[in-house]
């Protein structure tokens, strides 16, 4: 009987899959073009930066109006752990969606909270980063460095904010009883956006950060 | 009660059919479809009154007709309403109105969606021209090359109209394509697998990945130098250890698929067109798609053959060079595949036809002087020559334009209902034949001659003086041939509705209803056994019947919605509003302002009852 109903809801596709989730997909292997540009720009520019501050090593900075010495900027250990409660919030989230497909409230609530609570960490953690880096000397402007830096990072911020926006929108929802198992997509389709946005943090991470 | 009841909502129904609200409003693929036409054609007519414009100033050497500033403008813009704003919308209309219909689907998969796509066309491409208005008409050239773009050499908001503008667009256009792309995927109807959707559907698909492929790259270039200009970074300014040429490898990394973002929907057409007037179905139509794949393919793999003149190396040069004669492989096989097609047919000459055997002979042309841009050494003589600009406009306007015009004369009449008179077409299609090749083809000429591009005179003695005379010539009769299209498409919409279902005999699915469709576009879904369902019924009855108008009652339409509009407003007011990024002006209040109108569209589109 649910299942009729839910076929009267969605005409039959083609392919059998689910239109919006074709248009999601269609979606991500678009923005994998965006973060390819942005990533490939960054690693064009490294290393060619005129001034620091730089990554990794010490160099010379101009500081209060004058030049001198100064360190790399990066604090590898804090993103390093961004980055972990970033993938764990990919884990959380696939526990929401299978609490969503259940009909298990308590498990859909919990998790997806937390998967919430992961991106507002990483979300935090990026501005602690960038307020930090802005009174080290590295302005948006300052080098190639921070501008390739800040674009990608920025941009990857960004979709993780979208996210956390969509992900609430549904906790929302979903506090409000309006998510039964059958309207469980609603939730997959900002998982996948979800696990995209963590993948090229993946890629991300270890190029920006751990590359010397 | 039940009367009046019934009577209120048939009122009610009857209003919001027509009216200006209703085409704000609208979500029908077909409506929109005609939103993306006459906005894009009354672009195209503006981009063409600004070439005209240009071939005056030509005419005669040593003019002073107008400034070489404005002169900067009127090509820069030339270029890019033709292409962003002209050929890409003009193709978007055929996309809304035929690849439902000719997929058998009641509307595109995601309507407001698409209503969305066309608002914020509609405000990029305003945006674009607005600059006209604070004598600030983009004027850096189509390609924007840095550092040209720069604050330094580009002040005014010349520059920042196009950056901002082109990004407006770049959403509009990967919102449609993810629209159609699922549509093409998901919306066949039963039957209709993927080699046997016309061709026009296939190559439509192909352009859609295209777009998805290539849009992001120049967003980001696009982003890179609205920070330049705007908030104090140096990606494309040497001064600060950034590299002009990054531009040039992400332009054309977006703008070598944008070349056959414009000409695959033309193949299309034309792949549609010839086997209907020679009454044989297209000749090899599996080749004729996998040939279409591999152009899209390769089409990643060539963008450097546009930058041969920065000296990149014999590696890189090499490499360009053969991946772009490559391309004429699969290009070749597809004009074979046509000529095949036409080879021994029942060639009906009516103007569709004309205008596909006219592309077919001017694409050629251009796609052989294409070949000869492919060899470095050749290309270094003739980047920024005349030369290229022959090159281009024989496969855009030869090509891209010729194949529009025919998919016009040949889909006009089911859009409008009424026919477009033959004779008329016949004289448009002779004075745009003869006034396109008098305009481009004397420009190979002065371009092996060594007339450069983009320069707003040239000197008396040189001996371009009569070539460039006789092109403006022929740009006049362009003009005439366009005015005879406007004043038949103007006669024929006067008339009562005279089109039949299926004037052409044509073979697929868009015949079998009557012109114009009605909102629910087929009464019941049909079924395909074919990638030529029509002539199989024709085949089986001898003559179709003329399909009748139906009440449509119980068809499960999508509700009107003005959400898009409020969400495309959203977009443009948020990009806008970095146009007024100066040192100690609050514009973040602009921009913050059009992110809360997006996310209120946004917001109440995806909580109202999609119907």
């Amino acid at each position: 009987m649910s299942d009729a109903a839910a076929h009267a809801m969605h005409p039959p596709t083609s392919t059998g899959l689910d239109n919006r989730k074709v248009a999601i997909w269609a979606f991500i292997g678009s923005e994998c073009l965006f973060f390819a540009s942005l990533i490939s720009t960054y690693l064009v520019y490294k290393g060619k930066s005129l001034v620091g501050p730089l990554p990794h090593e010490a160099s010379q900075c101009m500081l209060h109006g004058q030049m001198q010495r100064c360190e790399g900027v990066f604090e590898v250990p804090l993103v390093t752990a961004g980055t972990a409660v970033l993938l764990f919030s990919s884990f959380f989230v696939v526990l929401a969606l299978y609490g969503a497909q259940k009909g298990n409230r308590k498990m859909l609530l919990g998790w997806l909270s937390a998967t919430v609570a992961c991106g507002l960490f990483f979300v935090g953690m990026q501005v602690y980063e960038f307020t930090h880096f802005y009174h080290k000397g590295m302005g948006y402007g300052t080098n190639l460095f921070s501008s390739t830096f800040f674009t990608l990072t920025g941009f990857h911020g960004s979709h993780v904010t979208l996210g956390v926006i969509w992900l609430s929108t549904i906790l929302f929802l979903a506090a409000r009883g309006k998510l039964p198992p059958e309207k469980a997509l609603n939730l997959e389709l900002a998982a996948l956006y979800w696990h995209f946005v963590d993948v090229v943090w993946i890629v991300i991470f270890p190029v920006v950060y751990l590359m010397r | 009660m039940a009367t009046s009841v019934l009577e209120h909502s048939a009122v009610h129904h009857a209003e919001a059919k027509s009216g200006l609200w209703s085409w704000i409003t609208t979500v029908d693929h077909k409506r929109i479809g005609i939103l993306y036409g006459a906005s894009a054609f009354l672009f195209f007519l503006l981009g063409g009154i600004e070439a005209f414009v240009i071939r005056l100033q030509l005419m005669t050497a040593d003019n002073t007709l107008v400034s070489p500033e404005f002169y900067n403008q009127l090509f820069t813009m030339h270029g890019t309403t033709m292409i962003f704003l002209g050929v890409m919308p003009l193709s978007a209309m055929f996309f809304n109105y035929f690849i439902p219909l000719q997929i058998g689907a009641r509307d595109v998969v995601f309507p407001r969606l698409n209503a969305f796509s066309y608002w914020v066309f509609l405000l990029g491409g305003l945006f674009i021209n607005a600059g006209f208005f604070f004598n600030a008409w983009p004027n850096a050239g189509w390609f924007g090359y840095a550092n040209l773009t720069s604050a330094q050499y580009s002040p005014g908001l010349n520059t920042d109209f196009w950056v901002i503008g082109l990004q407006i667009l770049g959403i509009a256009s990967i919102a449609a394509a993810v629209n159609f792309f699922v549509t093409i995927i998901n919306m066949r109807a039963p039957g209709m697998t993927l080699l046997r959707m016309p061709m026009f559907v296939w190559m439509s698909f192909i352009t859609q990945i295209l777009l998805l492929l290539a849009f992001p790259v120049i967003t980001v270039a696009l982003v890179f130098l609205m920070m330049d200009r705007h908030f104090g970074t140096h990606f494309f300014i040497p001064a600060g250890g950034g590299d002009p040429i990054l531009w040039q490898h992400l332009f054309w990394i977006f703008g070598h698929p944008e070349v056959y973002i414009l000409i695959l929907p033309a193949f299309g057409i034309v792949s549609e067109i010839l086997p209907v007037f020679s009454r044989k179905p297209l000749f090899g139509y599996t080749a004729m798609v996998f040939s279409g794949v591999f152009i899209a393919f390769l089409g990643f793999g060539v963008w450097s053959h546009h930058m041969f003149a920065t000296g990149m190396g014999p590696f890189a040069d090499a490499f360009f060079s053969l991946s772009t004669m490559l391309i004429a492989v699969p290009t070749g096989v597809k004009i074979f595949n046509w000529i095949g097609t036409i080879w021994g047919g029942s060639l009906q000459f009516k103007t569709p036809m004309y205008f596909a055997l006219g592309f077919i002979a001017m694409f050629i042309i251009g796609g052989l002087s294409g070949v000869m841009h492919s060899s470095p050494p050749a290309d270094l003589q003739q980047t920024d020559t005349y030369f290229v600009v022959a090159h281009f406009h024989y496969v855009l306007f030869g090509g891209s334009i010729f194949a529009l015009t025919g998919g016009a004369y040949y889909w006009l009449p089911k859009m409008t209902g009424r026919m477009l008179n033959e004779t008329a077409g016949k004289i448009h299609f002779w004075l745009m034949l003869i006034g396109f090749n008098l305009t481009f083809a004397p420009m190979h000429i002065l371009g092996l001659n060594g007339m450069p591009r983009r320069v707003y005179t040239y000197p008396a003695g040189l001996g371009f003086e009569f070539w460039n005379g006789l092109e403006t010539v022929g740009a006049a009769i362009i003009v005439v041939s366009q005015l005879v299209f406007i004043v038949n498409l103007i006669v024929s919409l006067r008339r009562p509705r005279n089109a039949p279902a299926d004037p052409w005999h044509g073979a697929t699915l868009e015949w079998s209803i009557p012109s114009p469709p009605q909102e629910f576009n087929f009464p019941e879904v049909p079924e395909v056994k074919s990638s030529i369902p029509l002539w199989d019924l024709r085949r089986e009855l001898g003559s179709l019947p003329e399909p009748q108008r139906v009440s449509g009652a119980g068809i499960h339409l999508p509700n009107p919605s003005y959400y898009p509009l409020v969400a495309a407003i959203g977009v443009f007011v948020t990009l806008g509003g970095i146009l007024f990024a100066q040192p100690h002006f609050p514009w973040y209040v602009i921009t913050l302002t059009g992110v809360a109108v997006l996310f209120y569209g946004v917001y109440r589109w995806a909580f109202e009852p999609a119907g």
